[in-house]
């Protein structure tokens, strides 16, 4: 995360980088654009998963019989899932940090705290869904375990392709150090993690909080 | 045979053959095209420099080329429904229902996802770059990821012609209807996996061109001086960042209904059939300005540079742009008004439609007023836009008065509604596309489309939509529905028998389109554009070689009008001379890299396989996916250099051309 320096190849004609508005002064560096892309991408995620969350609202309370949030959700093991899942963002921020040193031992270090307890958290959904499907509240139980197993699988998903990437990304600082691209994609990986927690921050409180407490929101017709 | 899942030799419709021989012929067509690509000993040719390639300008192209094919199977739908509807009155006619179903709903897929789509991102892709002073998007090989998605949805679509069938629900797939209940066929399958792969291609071609307008433009080029082609791209990009994300969790949820049982859309367990339709809606209306916008920015330079004035309005254009990207996610109700909202929502929907209407009225009165008073050339992209500016009013007027609720409980669902949005998509978008492909071809070419045929082929569409289209509007008024297979009342038929010959002129139009590319091949000596600048533009694309090398600019324009190229053009009448000849360096360009077509080949077989629920097989495909991900990431080589001199030489070429051009004398170029 060096400094942006000026792309001379961005401005062949160096056409007066200082006295024109931001907007006039030609391509912006490859390390703007990049971020800058990712963060479109991230936005038209965020929409999808407004789309689930949504869906999820609709169907709340719609349990056909069948068991509601608050028989279901434990919140003291949610909140272990909550901490993993925030922690390794922390991990995932001391190895920006680490990035920024130079130190590969480090990166190598926090990437690895950063996977282990992300995967820690995907372990513990799977078995809570593996849980709830053995006591008969699968997703075919009722239109609102429907949207709660895609809202949070959506979510857990999301987690496990960060897995896939956050293994590559630490194969190629291995295999090729921090070369400018690669480092543009950890900073890109970082933002999606980074991302997924805000999510999960979401998802945590209209989900969990709310289903626990079941009378404030759920209950409906 | 659990093997291959649900596939079998009774998966191949042999007892109906038409599809059958449909689909030979195309790909038989294809076979003998490939042959003789072989033969000619072109094949590395098409491989290196077009399948594989990064640059924008080729995956415009190819998605155009796209569009084209795909409007000949939408067009072939469109003729099998005329007919049908001809001849079933108190009969069969000659399509039977479940077939007849397919036919819709393959003609409403194929004609938005397969045609309007891939036209509109095509001449996005080509033209904005090049219109931005820059030498390729923000990140190329995504581009060509982008549009081979939109390629392997494209032929899961068609493989349904042969393997399987196809949906039989109409082309927005409404539950209950679309449920593993009713539905029980491949049909829903292949619909919800080819647009799940092609919609992954839109996002990501949305994403790619937001960035590329906001982050690279050429310097001197800040948003009050970009081109109005490029304002409505970056309106529609922005729609489809925002809106396509919402398309994929639709899907998503009706895929795990089919699939894994879950409720969302059922009806049983508490699911809500309805939530369906908002949410495909909530990303269908924004879709409808996705198609319309580009088209509308594409009117904006035709007409501009055919009256020989600059836009009118500009300012307010942008503004009214802006307006409709904002107000399109605000109307999606309209589209069921009938749903039993009640009459205060059903109001505001119906207000905030009517609302759109505003600054689009707006945009038609920047069209007039930029031709008023202009020298007129009446090539055939004008022709287009002065027959989109006349027919989409009456479709505007149409739908105002759709968008009034009481009116829509009558119309709803009705011929008329189908007459409506034909009247929008016909004049606007397709035209729209013809004029953007006509009128950027010697761009891609460096020749000219022959102007004779251009023009027949323009008559042709317009009469053949007028008297296919116009019945229509009677036949809704007189009560009959959409989507009939057969029907019995007499009055009917001498309606559907002129629309049956309004398409037949269309046919005709599409006839003399073909003819007009092979003609215009044929004598391309003739039409060839040695200035890069034949219809005397105004923004910068003009300013290069047709077809412009590699990497579009030797040095990045440095731009100070709202006009760009007019103002370079102008000064350099006036000093008699072009701009000082710069220094010229070695310019970087990306790779080429078949990333693209190896995602798109996994994507095919991850959709394919799972369709049929050949679990192994999309397994292997996802794994393919990644590989391919991992082995693209791990490239050491990611751009190659072109040196100095190659630079110069092909600049100096422009520089001539352009000298030639303005008249002015060799040493002007110095």
């Amino acid at each position: 995360m060096s400094a942006p320096a000026a792309d001379p190849a961005a401005d062949p004609n160096e056409l007066g980088r200082e006295e024109r508005p931001i907007s006039e002064r030609g391509p912006a560096s490859r390390r703007i654009v990049v971020g800058y892309g990712f963060w479109v991408f991230l936005l038209s995620d965020f929409i999808m998963f407004s789309a689930f969350f949504a869906s999820y609202a609709v169907l709340v309370g719609e349990t056909a019989g069948g068991p509601k949030g608050a028989e279901l959700f434990d919140l003291r093991y949610v909140a272990w899932e909550t901490a993993l899942l925030l922690l390794s963002s922390f991990a995932c921020g001391l190895a920006g940090i680490a990035l920024v040193a130079r130190a590969e031992a480090w990166f190598q270090a926090a990437m690895l705290a950063t996977g282990l307890l992300g995967f820690g958290f995907l372990a513990m959904e799977v078995l809570e869904f593996r849980h709830l499907i053995a006591d008969g509240a699968g997703p075919g139980r009722s239109a609102f375990l429907s949207a709660f197993f895609a809202l949070v699988g959506c979510h857990g998903l999301h987690v496990g392709v960060g897995l896939l990437w956050l293994g590559t990304m630490m194969a190629q600082v291995r295999a090729k150090g921090f070369r400018e691209d690669i480092q543009r994609r950890v900073l890109c990986f970082a933002l999606f993690w980074h991302a997924l927690d805000i999510v999960w921050v979401g998802l945590f409180t209209v989900v969990y909080l709310f289903g626990a407490g079941a009378a404030v929101v759920g209950g409906g017709a | 045979m659990t093997l291959f899942g649900k596939l079998g030799w009774d998966s191949i419709p042999f007892d109906n053959p038409l599809p059958l021989i449909a689909f030979g012929a195309a790909a038989g067509g294809i076979a003998v095209l490939l042959f003789w690509v072989w033969r000619r000993g072109h094949l590395p040719y098409l491989w290196n420099d077009w399948v594989c390639s990064v640059d924008h300008k080729r995956v415009g192209v190819m998605y155009c080329l796209l569009a084209l094919v795909m409007l000949l199977r939408g067009f072939s739908d469109a003729m099998l429904m005329r007919s049908q509807q001809t001849i079933a009155m108190g009969n069969d006619g000659w399509l039977p229902p479940h077939h007849y179903d397919q036919v819709f709903t393959a003609h409403g897929v194929i004609m938005i996802f397969f045609v309007a789509m891939p036209f509109m991102v095509g001449l996005m892709n080509f033209a904005v770059p090049l219109q931005l002073g820059v030498r390729d998007v923000a990140f190329p090989t995504l581009n060509s990821v982008s549009f081979w998605l939109t390629a392997a949805g494209a032929l899961l679509i068609n493989v349904s012609l042969v393997i399987g069938e196809f949906a039989k629900t109409g082309w927005v797939v409404y539950p209950p209807l679309s449920e593993i209940r009713y539905s029980p066929g491949v049909g829903v399958d292949y619909y919800l996996w080819g647009l799940q792969v092609a919609g992954v291609g839109t996002l990501l071609s949305g994403v790619n061109l937001v960035t590329t307008i906001l982050k690279m433009r050429a310097p001197g080029m800040g948003y009050t001086r970009m081109p109005m082609f490029c304002w409505t791209s970056l309106a529609t990009n922005l729609l489809i960042v925002a809106a396509f994300p919402i398309l994929t969790a639709t899907l998503a949820m009706l895929t795990l209904d089919r699939y894994l049982g879950f409720h969302f859309f059922t009806g049983e367990a508490g699911g809500n059939q309805m939530m369906f339709v908002n949410l495909i809606w909530a990303w269908g209306h924004p879709e409808v300005y996705i198609l319309v916008l580009p088209a509308f920015g594409i009117f904006s330079e035709v007409v501009s540079t055919f009256s020989s004035k600059p836009l009118f309005g500009y300012r307010s254009m942008i503004a009214a742009t802006m307006a409709i990207c904002v107000l399109s996610f605000m109307v999606w109700l309209h589209h069921f008004f009938t749903m039993g909202a009640g009459a205060d929502v059903n109001g505001a929907f119906g207000v905030a439609t009517m609302i759109i209407a505003v600054p689009t009225g707006v945009k038609v009165f920047n069209w007039l007023f930029t031709m008023y008073g202009g020298r007129i050339r009446f090539t055939s992209p004008m022709l287009y836009a002065i027959g989109f500016v006349m027919t989409f009013v009456i479709g505007g007027m149409t739908g105002v008065l759709l968008a009034v609720p009481p009116a829509d409980f009558v119309l709803h669902n009705s011929l008329f509604l189908v007459a409506h949005f034909h009247n929008i998509v016909i004049p606007a978008v397709l035209f729209g596309a013809f004029a953007g492909y006509t009128y950027w071809f010697p761009k891609a070419f460096g020749f000219r489309l022959d102007e004779r045929w251009g023009k027949r082929a323009f008559w042709l569409w317009i009469s053949g939509f007028y008297v296919a289209f116009m019945p229509l509007y009677v036949l809704g008024l007189m009560g009959m529905t959409r989507r009939m297979q057969h029907y019995d009342v007499p009055g009917w038929q001498p309606w559907l028998i002129a629309a049956a010959v309004g398409v037949v002129l269309i046919a005709g139009g599409i006839g003399c389109m073909i003819v007009q590319l092979y003609v215009s091949i044929r004598d391309r000596e003739r039409l060839r554009d040695e200035s890069g600048d034949p219809w005397d533009g105004r923004t910068l694309e003009w300013s290069t070689t047709s077809p412009p090398p590699v990497f579009n600019y030797a040095v990045l324009p440095d731009v100070s009008d709202e006009e760009a190229y007019w103002g370079m053009k102008h000064r350099a009448r006036e000093q008699h001379h072009l701009s000082e000849r710069p220094e010229y360096e070695a310019i970087e360009m990306p790779r080429n890299s078949p990333t693209g077509v190896v995602t798109a080949f996994f994507a095919t077989l991850i959709g394919f396989s799972a369709v049929w629920h050949i679990w192994w097989l999309v397994i292997l495909g996802g794994l393919g996916a990644w590989a391919t991900f991992v082995v693209f990431a791990w490239r050491d080589e990611v751009e190659y250099e072109i040196p100095a001199d190659e630079v110069e030489h092909r600049d100096r070429l422009r520089r001539e051309g352009k000298a030639h051009l303005l008249d002015l004398p060799p040493e002007a170029t110095a």
